[in-house]
């Protein structure tokens, strides 16, 4: 590629300078002119008829503004498959479900109303495993579906299956077949930053929400829908979102208490801010889906997949997120990574009585790798084959097309693996270090890297608004909640346009002045917006050339007379500036505007504010450089039914491998080492992804070794960090290797790829391989605690 | 019953009245506007609101507010030069990518700052124990804890020149 000026170099973060100081302003830190505060009254059982609700001392509480319930409030549908409400009614199918909630003039009296306001239940029995919940005669989490039609299994409407190739056939060609049953936990997100929003109405019914999200435009939807149910049609929701704390995919659904804070403001008059303590964050925000698979796969003699077979079971809990879609998801790696024929998938998602669940960094990719890439090592071992061996023999290669219908453009796992076997130093470590209780592990990733068409549409759109000082704002209606997207767009805005990126300022998301995206998620933040930006500014620079060409002369001639009147013995070199100035003659190059092939003469260049200006104020022909642009990435929304589809326009691969140390009397695993290598198709801020893929690791290492919301009869036990454990600067005090392979993706901004959340996909397989590397235990469910560890020596001794 | 308080933050006076309960964190944001300083848990687990209380890093969520009467507070905001420049540990978060979503940053700053204020040769094991109690779900702590270093370094370097703080 040519050469870059900005792209792929470590520029500082935007948003750095003022999120060091504490200038940066969360939901947290927001207020609004004659607040309230809004606060919920939760279940107090997992599954109960509602009998009375008395609020009557609460709503006497002074400072007390509202008390609302379900009864006396409009019914407000929510959730994917709108089998959730805003405030519960006559029914409570979970402990987090909201009965009551209250807005009062602060947060403390809000909390004491809300113990103030009683409720009485009548306890029915519940399910709390998809096996009780699928078990004859189990009582039923919903009676009936949204449309009111009786219901008569637990079993969610939502399937997605994959059929290729001949399992029977691939069977038959196996010399080694291995089974078994993995499952991970309930993850949570765990933003430092907790949840919260503002809502305030105005006089006309017309809402403006603060909204802690990552899907704007899709929230700004789902509230137009609850205002038409409020008996507030045709009325619009903006949605403004702050800085955000973190979200790792809780803002991919709109939830109930942002719906409440509607309400209440509907019901007061007056803003409302509601904002979740951790402890309700642990147990009243949904955590990541978890899910327990059933795998076969199989090898020839030479480690060459013959066949794989998933079937997997989600415990959806009582309502339904967009994670209800993580088999659309999990689909990519059963059918995508490494090459296999022949393939079958199935999933199940089932209602329980438990905690509901949403999305989070990975999207149901890590579900599926942990047994894929297990079972691969157990068929390296029977085979005799070095697991890492035994991955690059299978590995995926550009030109392929998968099972799935996913084409592979641009495709560097076989290089990753290199880097992995290299910079862990694995001939020498693998199989040999066990004396040591030292080991190596190894495992890969496929995920989208191209966004990932679970929507009608899966584009974004962008605005560039060029001032008369030659500031770029832009407009795009993705989110920044930490990852970097800003960084990069910052950079390819700069790249694109020509500009330098202190000039370019990304305005905060809106969607009342930021055009349409579907929501940053799917790692596809980064590749939409400057893919977007990209088209933006080609169409920015033809307009500005072809205004040049009216202006450009006339003000480097007031150049030259200045120049004249200071250094008269000045001549200029013979050069016809009016001819040279054609549309097609113009460069644009950090923040200066100049002429292709011009003298090197400093009053031939103009700064692009002062050609701005005279674009602007040429009389009445005067214009402005505002120019929008919108990216649809060149995919197809798969058939879900079939489990068929280019879902994405790249596909980003990775690897990690670490080195670890087990203690066989305690079960505490020590990582010594890691490698997180990545084809990330082109690096557009190095330091910005370093820290993005470091950070995935931190989230993959807490999944695979401390992290899992534990439940009893749907109650979360666990709801603080002191029981809830992610990584410290203790836990990830190991080095780690990251690397990054450029392939230059056709499709990518600048050949970039999406890698927002591969970090974490493939890091519990690989420390399991290096786990059993070191002392010959498999542990199928996660997290792979201590206890589990030495119980699994206990039984290997015995065996032996 | 509110009680007087009066204590130094950031090399100010200050005087608010407070409930005798009221915490430390509420004082700085609520009655100060010091909007910087994050309340992450309120139970200590987290350090998002880590500030420095006579010197020492604490969790201003379990501060009690009378406890600072007559002390000198420092947060996040004070780091700052007049002007606005950042100081060297700031300006290192900055230049080593050390902030992502930016929620845990003050806290782990002045974890950091307090840190460097006593030691400005720092191994990367009293970095670490440092900011033990300090939680970042971003950044897998390896460019936080290469801007602390960063910032040591930049610190040496002045007091070598000029004799400076430190």
């Amino acid at each position: 590629m040519a050469d870059l000026r900005y792209v792929g170099k470590d520029l500082p973060r935007p948003d750095a300078a003022d999120k060091v100081t504490g200038r940066a302003y969360y939901i947290h830190d927001l207020v609004r002119p004659g607040m309230l505060w809004g606060k919920i009254k939760f279940s107090e059982h997992a599954s109960a008829r509602i009998a009375h609700v008395d609020t009557s001392k609460a709503a006497r509480l002074p400072g007390v503004r509202a008390v609302i319930t379900g009864y006396d409030t409009p019914e407000v549908r929510i959730g994917f498959l709108h089998d959730n409400f805003a405030l519960k009614r006559d029914r409570v199918r979970q402990f987090r479900d909201e009965v009551a909630a209250v807005a009062a003039t602060d947060p403390d009296i809000a909390a004491e109303a809300i113990d103030l306001i009683r409720v009485e239940y009548e306890p029915l029995p519940g399910v709390f495993t998809p096996e009780e919940a699928l078990a004859a005669g189990a009582p039923l989490v919903h009676e009936r579906d949204a449309d009111g039609r009786p219901v008569t299994t637990n079993l969610l409407p939502v399937a997605v299956k994959h059929r290729s190739g001949d399992l029977a056939a691939g069977e038959r060609a196996s010399k080694y077949i291995v089974e078994g049953e993995f499952s991970t936990p309930l993850i949570q997100q765990a933003c430092m930053g907790t949840a919260g929003c503002i809502a305030e109405m105005d006089t006309r019914g017309n809402l403006t929400m603060w909204a802690k999200t990552q899907i704007p435009f899709l929230a700004q939807r789902d509230f137009i829908r609850a205002l038409e149910a409020m008996g507030l049609p045709g009325r619009n929701a903006r949605v403004i979102v702050p800085t955000l704390g973190g979200a790792f995919g809780t803002g991919l659904d709109t939830h109930a208490y942002e719906y409440i804070a509607i309400l209440l403001a509907h019901r007061t008059g007056r803003p409302v801010k509601i904002l979740y303590d951790r402890e309700e964050e642990f147990a009243n925000l949904s955590p990541r889906q978890s899910a327990r698979t059933r795998i076969v796969q199989g090898c020839d003699a030479d480690g060459h997949i013959t066949f794989r077979r998933i079937e997997v079971v989600q415990d959806n809990g009582a309502y339904t997120s967009w994670g209800a879609t993580y088999p659309t998801v999990m689909l990519i790696p059963a059918t995508s990574l490494y090459k296999v024929q022949n393939v079958e998938f199935d999933a199940k998602i089932v209602y329980t009585n438990n905690t509901y669940a949403q999305a989070m960094r990975g999207y149901g990719n890590p579900e599926v790798t942990w047994p894929i890439e297990c079972t691969l090592d157990q068929l390296a071992e029977k085979a005799g084959i070095d697991p890492l061996e035994l991955r690059m023999r299978n590995k995926n290669e550009p030109g392929e097309t998968t099972p799935m219908g996913l084409q592979v453009t641009t495709c560097g796992l076989g290089e990753c693996l290199e880097l992995a076997k290299k910079k862990l130093d694995w001939e020498s470590k693998r199989g040999k270090q066990r004396h040591l209780r030292r080991g190596v592990g190894v495992a890969s990733l496929v995920h989208v890297g191209g966004s990932g068409r679970i929507y009608r549409s899966d584009g974004g759109g962008i605005i560039l608004k060029l001032d008369d000082f030659g500031n770029v704002n832009v407009s795009y209606g993705g989110v920044e909640m930490g990852q970097g997207l800003h960084a990069a767009l910052t950079a390819s805005v700069a790249e694109a346009l020509g500009v330098r990126p202190e000039k370019v300022a990304i305005n905060p998301t809106d969607t009342a002045t930021c055009p349409w995206d579907v929501g940053t998620h799917a790692s596809r933040g980064a590749f939409i917006a400057c893919n977007a930006a990209i088209r933006a500014s080609a169409k920015a620079r033809k307009k500005i050339f072809a205004l040049a060409a009216e202006v450009f002369a006339d003000e480097v001639k007031k150049n030259l007379q200045g120049l004249i009147k200071k250094s008269p013995s000045y001549t200029p070199p013979a050069y016809d500036v009016a001819a040279a100035c054609r549309a097609d003659g113009f460069e644009l190059a950090g923040g200066v505007l100049s002429l292709k092939g011009a003298p090197d003469e400093p009053w031939l260049k103009l700064d692009l504010g002062r050609v701005l200006r005279a674009i602007h104020f040429r009389g009445v022909a005067g214009q402005m450089v505002i120019e929008e642009a919108f990216y649809e990435p060149p995919s197809e929304l798969p058939d879900w039914s079939k489990g068929v589809g280019n879902m994405s326009a790249s596909y980003a691969y990775g690897v990690q491998a670490f080195e670890v140390e087990v203690d066989e009397d305690t079960g505490d695993v020590r990582i010594l080492h890691a490698v997180s290598a990545h084809d990330v198709g082109r690096v557009l801020n190095p330091q910005t992804l370093r820290g993005q893929v470091q950070g995935g690791l931190a989230q993959g290492v807490g999944y695979t070794l401390y992290e899992e919301v534990k439940t009893k009869d749907g109650r979360v036990l666990n709801p603080s960090f002191t029981d809830y454990k992610i990584p410290t600067v203790h836990e990830m005090a190991f080095p780690v290797d990251v690397c990054f392979v450029e392939t230059n993706d056709p499709a990518g901004p600048f050949g970039a790829k999406g890698v927002g959340e591969p970090g974490l996909v493939p890091t519990a397989p690989a420390i399991a391989s290096a786990i059993w590397d070191a002392v010959g235990v498999r542990i199928n469910d996660l997290p792979i605690t201590p206890e589990k560890i030495v119980r699994a020596l206990k039984e290997k001794k015995a065996k032996e | 019953m509110s009680v007087e308080l009066s204590f130094t933050v950031n090399g100010e006076p200050a005087e608010v009245r407070v409930e005798p309960d009221a915490r430390l964190v509420d004082v700085l944001r609520d009655a100060l506007g010091l909007l910087g300083t994050k309340e992450g848990c309120g139970n200590g687990e987290c350090g998002a609101c880590t500030v420095i209380v006579n010197g020492r890093a604490v969790c201003s969520c379990l501060t009690p507010a009378l406890e600072v009467e007559g002390v000198d507070v420092l947060t996040v905001e004070g780091l700052a030069g007049p002007g606005a420049e950042l100081s060297d540990l700031q300006q290192a978060f900055v230049e080593r990518g050390g902030i992502q979503c930016g929620f845990c940053t003050p806290g782990m700053v002045m974890s950091a700052h307090s840190l460097l204020q006593r030691n400005d040769s720092p191994s990367e094991g009293e970095i670490r124990n440092a900011l033990t109690g300090n939680l970042c779900r971003c950044t897998g702590y390896a460019q936080i804890i290469e801007s602390v270093q960063d910032a040591a370094s930049r610190l040496r370097a002045k007091a070598g020149k000029g004799g400076g703080h430190g």
